[in-house]
């Protein structure tokens, strides 16, 4: 199915008997599998209003993302949160859309300072499970009336309505922006660096530790941004800090990019062997819980607060990790290991009352997704 | 502004209640007296008063559990409350219901600086949050005007903002985790020092629903390091349109000041009247203040006045000193205050897309003359969160009601150009007949959906944000079950 608007999806699902699998790129098959057929949303594509004065973009939900990023560069501007591009990882082809990202809450390395997918939602319009077009916030950049459900959309993976379409707060690209590296760090050493540094005024946009792979020592990068001088003179500063070290400071551009956008999308895992897990945690309890993971491979993001674990294929991460504060999410293994082991991080009782009324209230036919975010 | 009926059965049942909550709490914790009820019978939109059945004051997480059971088995509504600043009536009371107010839950229960975050009992001021970690030079973002007084609770309940969320974020972006108690008495926790929900944003959908969901009573708050210094400028322009081209010119630029803060010239005049802050007599003005070392912060303003230069500006000001930039702040701070020393006023909220700023500006200008009344224009420009303050006088007959009309007027045309009721100061019962302005039914029939979950017996917060149409159905069903 691929409806043409959005009176047309909300009458297929009015009119729906079996569950859909609601599908925008078809690039982040994340999540338990779902039986039913095939939803697209590509035909509900295009940009409705872009003012770069306003730091305010609306677009269907459905749109590709190279498209909405092509927008934004023409200005000048850029999605801050960074949506990770899960196509490397996930083996999948095809064409990411705004609504994927939305629906997954996929945000980057920059989430640590600038806030995630859902801290830049402004607006929603979505079709819920009975068939209902809704919208919620709507295109400004503070909005308190009546109740969020931009947020709850956001990260709902498709479960509670299909998105339709959504408006987004974009911010300028910055002049430029440098990295810092220090080399050898164990995790727990790196989380502290990276803890110093998220607590300096000086901005960091981006802390992440790559584990030795054993062609080298390990990589401990920092990431500021900002007009030129500006950028010079805080990642020397920074450096300063770290004067117990020798710190390089990356400043090409293009290398820059590359490096952060290689963290962005976990390169170093794909096309690895096994499954990939990420557990998002209290930064300073990183490297306690990656060690209890016995991982083949690590990376830490957002300051040790976000770990991609790659383990033997089945692997159940969450026995390894044992209870803790965050949530673990299996993110890249086969469909068995997907209907074996719950894909999203169960739930204590009473929280998952709420989410199962909340789900039940949206969709309660069971059609959109069902199953899919199952703990 | 419309009520409904207290339930006769809760009044005539008022002994055996507030004996049930003296059992759960100590003795100083109740509050029945009817003259002392009295200090709970408004919060800041004073226009509207009614004390409550009883008032209770826990002091723990498990009291306002037992508060709530008790609550819920008797079928009393209950009315959570901060401080009571709401400006839109978020926490009246309504004759039947028990005000649990947060006061006393006030303790700072961890702060960790590695982490970058700080845990509260929600009854902490929201400057307080701050004063607990600023001698390590960090400090919590969101700052509401009214942040001397305000509760951490208020600010999850409204989603508040402040003068320097165009760069921090509001209060939802600042907000890592609760300790919620639901109306049964169920506790639960969500988030925490992670970030991001493993599964739906339950705490997202929390933020900012009043107090119609829980009552939040912890929250883990994300803390940051101050920057090296800060510093405003200050520009006057003879045309609001001008002024409107400035700040859309500077956002454009790539520059991200912290706030940019518009006053018109009604404003202007009230506040050196008041304040003598030294304040250019002009038709627009604004006050950017930027961040960072002070050679970052030179780069950032000779880009923002040179932009501003391009706007034929009638003054631009630069702070020299800490002193000058207090004076620059000091008339925008002192707005509110001076708008109250030559008036009653009420104070509106509505947010607007920024590139409608001159055409909205000139319209309630308009309207200003077909009612009669005065509007003077203060509000946070960077974010088109707008604060047109319309001056009225209480004691004169239908003032008050001329006041209101205008007002939602001015609001309707928020939503009519592309924006909304509110920005930061919530529905409350002040907008709540006006949500169906901004939403269609379906809109509003999944929002009461929600609280249909979490409140099934819609007892938290009553009469609030919903028109009273649209929730009749619920409340009546709620009423017939107890």
């Amino acid at each position: 199915m691929r409806p043409e608007s959005e009176a047309d999806l909300a009458e297929i699902i009015a009119a729906a008997k079996a569950p859909f699998h609601i599908r925008g790129g078809g690039t982040r098959g994340i999540g338990r599998p779902v039986a039913g057929e095939v939803l697209e949303t590509g035909a509900l594509s295009g940009i409705t209003l872009y003012e770069p004065g306003a730091l305010t973009l609306v677009a269907q939900a459905g749109t590709p993302l190279a498209e909405i990023e092509a927008a934004l560069q023409a200005e000048g501007q850029r999605l801050a949160f960074e949506p990770m591009d899960h196509r490397g990882l996930l083996g999948t082809t095809g064409a990411p859309t705004l609504g994927g990202v939305v629906a997954g809450n996929v945000s980057g390395p920059r989430r640590v300072q600038a806030g995630a997918c859902r801290d830049f939602m402004l607006g929603v319009r979505f079709v819920d499970g009975a068939g209902r077009v809704v919208k919620n916030g709507g295109r400004v950049m503070k909005n308190v009336t009546g109740y969020d459900l931009v947020k709850l959309m956001t990260g709902s993976w498709g479960t509670l309505g299909v998105l339709t379409e959504v408006s987004l707060k974009v911010l300028p690209t910055p002049e430029t922006a440098a990295s810092l590296v220090i080399r050898g760090l164990s995790a727990q050493d790196a989380v502290g660096a990276m803890a110093r540094a998220m607590g300096s005024p000086f901005e960091v946009t981006g802390a992440a530790h790559l584990p030795s792979g054993g062609d080298g020592p390990s990589e401990t990068v920092l990431r500021i941004e900002g007009f030129e001088t500006s950028v010079h003179y805080r990642a020397n500063r920074l450096r300063d800090m770290f004067a117990e070290h020798d710190v390089p400071i990356e400043s090409d551009p293009d290398h820059v990019a590359a490096r952060w956008s290689a963290i962005r999308d976990v390169q170093a895992m794909t096309g690895q062997p096994g499954d990939v897990w990420r557990i998002s945690c209290t930064p300073s309890e990183g490297p306690a819980l990656a060690a209890r993971l016995d991982a083949q491979q690590l990376l830490f993001d957002w300051a040790g607060g976000l770990i991609w674990a790659r383990v033997p294929e089945g692997t159940d991460a969450r026995a390894r990790l044992g209870a803790f504060g965050g949530h673990a999410t299996l993110v890249q293994g086969s469909e068995a290991t997907r209907a074996a082991l719950p894909v999203f991080q169960p739930e204590p009782a009473p929280l998952a009352a709420l989410t199962d009324g909340v789900r039940a209230q949206f969709d309660p036919r069971g059609l959109l997704n069902p199953g899919l975010m199952a703990g | 502004m419309q009520m409904p009926e207290p339930n006769p059965s809760i009044l005539s049942r008022k002994a055996r209640i507030v004996e049930k909550l003296r059992s759960v709490l100590p003795e100083d914790a109740v509050i029945s007296d009817e003259a002392e009820t009295r200090a709970y019978e408004c919060d800041a939109l004073t226009a509207y008063r009614c004390p409550p059945l009883a008032a209770v004051l826990p002091a723990s997480t498990k009291e306002v559990s037992d508060v709530l059971r008790v609550c819920f088995e008797e079928g009393v509504p209950v009315v959570p409350r901060g401080s009571g600043t709401s400006l839109a009536g978020g926490a009246l009371p309504t004759a039947d219901s028990v005000i649990l107010g947060v006061a006393r839950m006030n303790e700072v229960l961890e702060t960790d600086y590695a982490n970058r975050i700080i845990r509260v009992q929600t009854g902490r001021t929201n400057l307080s949050v701050t004063g607990a970690v600023e001698e390590n030079d960090f400090f919590y973002a969101p700052d509401p005007s009214s942040q001397l007084a305000c509760a951490i609770a208020g600010n999850i309940a409204m989603n508040s903002g402040g003068a320097h969320c165009l760069k921090y974020g509001v209060t939802t972006n600042n907000l890592m985790g609760v300790t919620m108690v639901q109306m049964d008495g169920t506790v639960v926790e969500i988030g925490g020092g992670h970030l991001d929900a493993g599964g739906l944003d339950l705490l997202g959908l929390i933020c900012g629903s009043e107090g119609q969901l829980g009552v939040v009573t912890e929250a883990t708050l994300r803390i940051l390091r101050k920057p090296e210094g800060a510093r405003p400028v200050l520009m006057g322009f003879d045309a609001n349109e001008v002024a409107g081209a400035c700040v859309s010119d500077i956002i454009k630029a790539g520059v991200l000041p912290v706030a940019i803060e518009f006053m018109d010239r009604p404003c202007i005049e009230a506040t050196e009247a008041f304040a003598k802050a030294g304040y250019p007599m002009c038709e627009a003005l604004l006050i950017v203040e930027v961040e960072g070392s002070d050679a970052e912060i030179d780069e950032q303003l000779a880009l923002i006045l040179e932009i501003a230069r391009r706007h034929n500006p009638v003054e631009l000001r630069e702070a020299r000193d800490a002193d000058e930039a207090g004076r620059i702040w000091l008339g925008r701070k002192s707005a509110f205050g001076a708008m109250g020393q030559i008036n009653d006023y009420m104070c509106l909220d509505g947010t607007i897309p920024i590139s409608e700023l001159p055409f909205v500006l000139r319209r309630i200008g308009e309207m200003s003359q077909e009612y009669g009344l005065d509007v003077a224009n203060v509000f946070h420009a960077g974010d088109g969160n707008m604060h047109p303050l319309i001056l009225f006088d209480a004691n004169k007959e239908g003032d008050l009601e001329l006041c209101e009309q205008f007002g939602a007027d001015i609001l309707r045309l928020c939503v009519e150009v592309g924006g909304c009721l509110t920005g930061e100061h919530g529905v409350g019962i002040e907008k709540r007949d006006l949500m169906v302005d901004q939403y269609a039914p379906e809109d509003l029939e999944v929002q009461m959906a929600v609280k249909d979950v979490f409140d099934p017996r819609w007892l938290l917060n009553p009469a609030k944000v919903f028109p009273l149409a649209a929730s009749e159905a619920r409340r009546a069903m709620a009423l017939a079950a107890e």
